[in-house]
């Protein structure tokens, strides 16, 4: 591999033309995101604004202490940990089980994978917020009125259940956004498909002939083999259901209600730097933002690491 | 073909000598039980999956009252197709839609290239702290864009790119994190030898790139455009943070901020143009969901 070439001349040229191809990243990253970060820390100290009111200062600690006693911060956090703890496990079951069906030998399989991945592309949109919105609606929702049809009192189980209020009701807002971002399980999905295509089929065969049931070829052999695709699912899930924005600033109109039940963190973040111009503020938020992401990562890395089945040993050499 | 193995008739014959429930047990029954089960579900779950873009479709096309009716009717009475005329009438979807496709189209072609050639660095070229850097773009993946959001916004400010697709287009000329691992996964893949015959013959790094390298990987630069494409046809939090003039509004900003002569939500409306605003995405994926699919598949179980 090394090369027909003098060894030392070759290789620092090469090295050379490494740096110029890398070197628009090099730059963007300390433009857009190096001097940024460490921007952002400065200001998270600050009491920066945008409005040329008062002179901005160095305040220390203090929006990190303004942070700790204000209540709709601790509001924003339990909304986005709570909406994080039930989408993203359902997701990742939702989402394998699915897989499971597809990895069957489903006729017409390109179709099913491709119709079931369609949601995933626009899930994040505004359009289907507002789909979501006009299909919870408490009185001419379709959901509602299937519910009705189905368990209402008139329905075809007299049970006398009534749909709730959705998007309206504080107690129902969080299972709202978690059923529209159940509806974009098709990415999660379709790696699943791929890490289980990856299972090699000797493996099922043998549990096969010791006599293994379907739960145990799955408990024993699937698990174990894709737990690296979970790992993965389950840690960019984590990141993105922490980072949701688009619905909840859409859905609430901006305001994160009804009683603060869809002010999610990113939300929050954003109202207090584009609406209210507390920019050193926002700032403190975005870095416990990333404390937290960061925290929860390394937790499902350490916590995984007894649970993840690597087939090499060690990290395999980048290159 | 895996499943072909599993129900090759030497494997069904050690049931088959058990006279007892031997055919409820038997490999090729509970294959064909459990893939006969599968379809019927998975039929059920599309269904579900596409009923809400049934929905839409639906709503589009009613009256205004059909649309407030409490028990809402499945399919309008008369369609309605005027309704895209009005609410595209309304506002000016027309120039949203142009904006739209502005902006995707030159993020898309700042992300082709730009990512291209800056994992070609990565992918082929040799260099001591290479890998080091590698691993340090990964890790830039784990910063959430909140974190750099508000000083790039007053640096954006600053220097007077505020209400113009600047501060979106011109970041992307310097390459994405994703993107760059999703193209340096392809790189890696193609022989080397190209590479060493191409310097024999005295051709530059930069021309390996452009002549060699960037015709291979039409695949997965196709897949990049895709990718590209859809996400920034679809984003929301970018341009509501920097564009504020009307007229160069993105469709997901008109859309979110839909005026009505006479107040109220008219969701025939609404529904219309959100979906002429997904449409473009849906046929782009339809055309191209190979390559798209692939695209994802590759980023995640090498991930």
């Amino acid at each position: 591999m090394v090369g027909i070439l003098p060894k030392s001349k070759f290789a620092r040229q090469e090295a050379k033309w490494f740096w110029f191809f890398i070197a628009p990243w090099v730059i963007g990253f300390i433009l857009f995101r190096g001097v940024p970060i460490v921007a952002s820390m400065i200001l998270s100290f600050t009491n920066f604004s945008n409005s040329s009111a008062r002179p901005t200062a160095f305040i220390g600690l203090e929006n990190y202490i303004d942070l700790f006693n204000d209540k709709i911060f601790f509001k924003s956090l339990q909304v986005s940990f709570l909406y994080t703890l039930f989408s993203v496990p359902l997701g990742l079951c939702f989402s394998l089980g699915l897989a499971m069906l597809l990895n069957q030998k489903v006729p017409f399989l390109g179709f099913f994978r491709t119709a079931y991945y369609l949601p995933a592309l626009v899930g994040g949109s505004v359009a289907v917020a507002f789909l979501f919105q006009l299909m919870l609606n408490p009185t001419f929702g379709v959901v509602n009125y299937v519910i009705a049809r189905l368990v209402g009192p008139n329905g075809i189980i007299p049970l006398g259940l009534q749909g709730p209020g959705w998007f309206f009701d504080p107690k129902w807002v969080l299972p709202s956004f978690v059923l529209l971002s159940l509806w974009g399980f098709g990415g999660p999905m379709l790696i699943y498909l791929a890490g289980l295509q990856g299972v090699p089929t000797h493996l099922y065969e043998a549990a096969r002939i010791d006599g293994a049931n379907a739960w145990q070829r799955f408990r024993n052999v699937t698990l174990p083999m894709i737990s690296p695709v979970i790992l993965f699912n389950f840690i960019t899930g984590i990141i993105g259901s922490f980072q949701i924005f688009t619905p909840a600033y859409v859905i609430s109109n901006g305001a994160g209600g009804p009683a603060y039940a869809s002010m999610f963190y990113v939300l929050y973040l954003y109202l207090n730097a584009f609406r209210r111009y507390r920019f050193g503020y926002a700032s403190a938020q975005a870095w416990l933002l990333f404390i937290v992401i960061l925290g929860l990562t390394i937790f499902a890395l350490r916590a995984s690491r007894q649970a993840v089945y690597y087939e090499t040993p060690g990290d395999e050499k980048a290159g | 073909m895996a499943q072909q193995t599993l129900s090759n008739p030497t494997l069904a014959t050690p049931s088959s000598v058990q006279p007892k429930s031997s055919f409820l047990r038997s490999a090729s029954f509970q294959e064909n039980f459990i893939r006969t089960v599968a379809t019927i579900i998975c039929l059920a779950g599309l269904v579900i999956v596409l009923f809400p873009i049934f929905w839409m479709f639906s709503t589009s096309l009613k009256s205004q009252i059909e649309a407030f009716k409490p028990p809402p009717p499945w399919l309008p009475n008369t369609f309605h197709w005027e309704n895209y005329y009005d609410a595209f009438t309304t506002n000016p979807f027309g120039t949203y839609f142009r904006n739209t496709i502005y902006f995707a189209l030159m993020v898309v072609i700042a992300e082709v290239i730009s990512n291209s050639f800056i994992a070609f660095g990565f992918a082929r070229l040799r260099a001591p702290g290479r890998n080091f850097l590698f691993y340090f773009v990964l890790a830039t993946l784990m910063i959430p864009g909140e974190v750099t959001l508000i000083p790039q916004y007053v640096l954006f400010s600053k220097i007077g790119w505020l209400n113009s697709f600047k501060p979106l287009i011109i970041p992307a000329w310097f390459g994405s994190a994703y993107l760059i691992f999703l193209l340096r996964q392809f790189y890696m893949t193609i022989p080397k030898e190209y590479d060493e015959a191409a310097i024999l013959e005295g051709a530059s790094w930069l021309t390996i790139w452009l002549r060699i390298m960037v015709p291979l990987s039409t695949p997965a630069l196709g897949v990049v455009a895709i990718m590209s494409f859809i996400f920034h046809w679809n984003t929301y939090q970018g341009p509501l943070i920097y564009i504020n003039d009307n007229s160069l509004f993105t469709l997901s900003l008109g859309l979110s901020m839909f005026r009505t002569p006479f107040g109220g939500t008219p969701w025939h409306w609404y529904m219309a143009a959100a979906l002429v605003t997904i449409l473009p995405c849906i046929i782009v994926f339809f055309l191209a969901q190979r390559f798209f699919i692939q695209g994802i598949v590759v980023s995640g179980v090498k991930g």
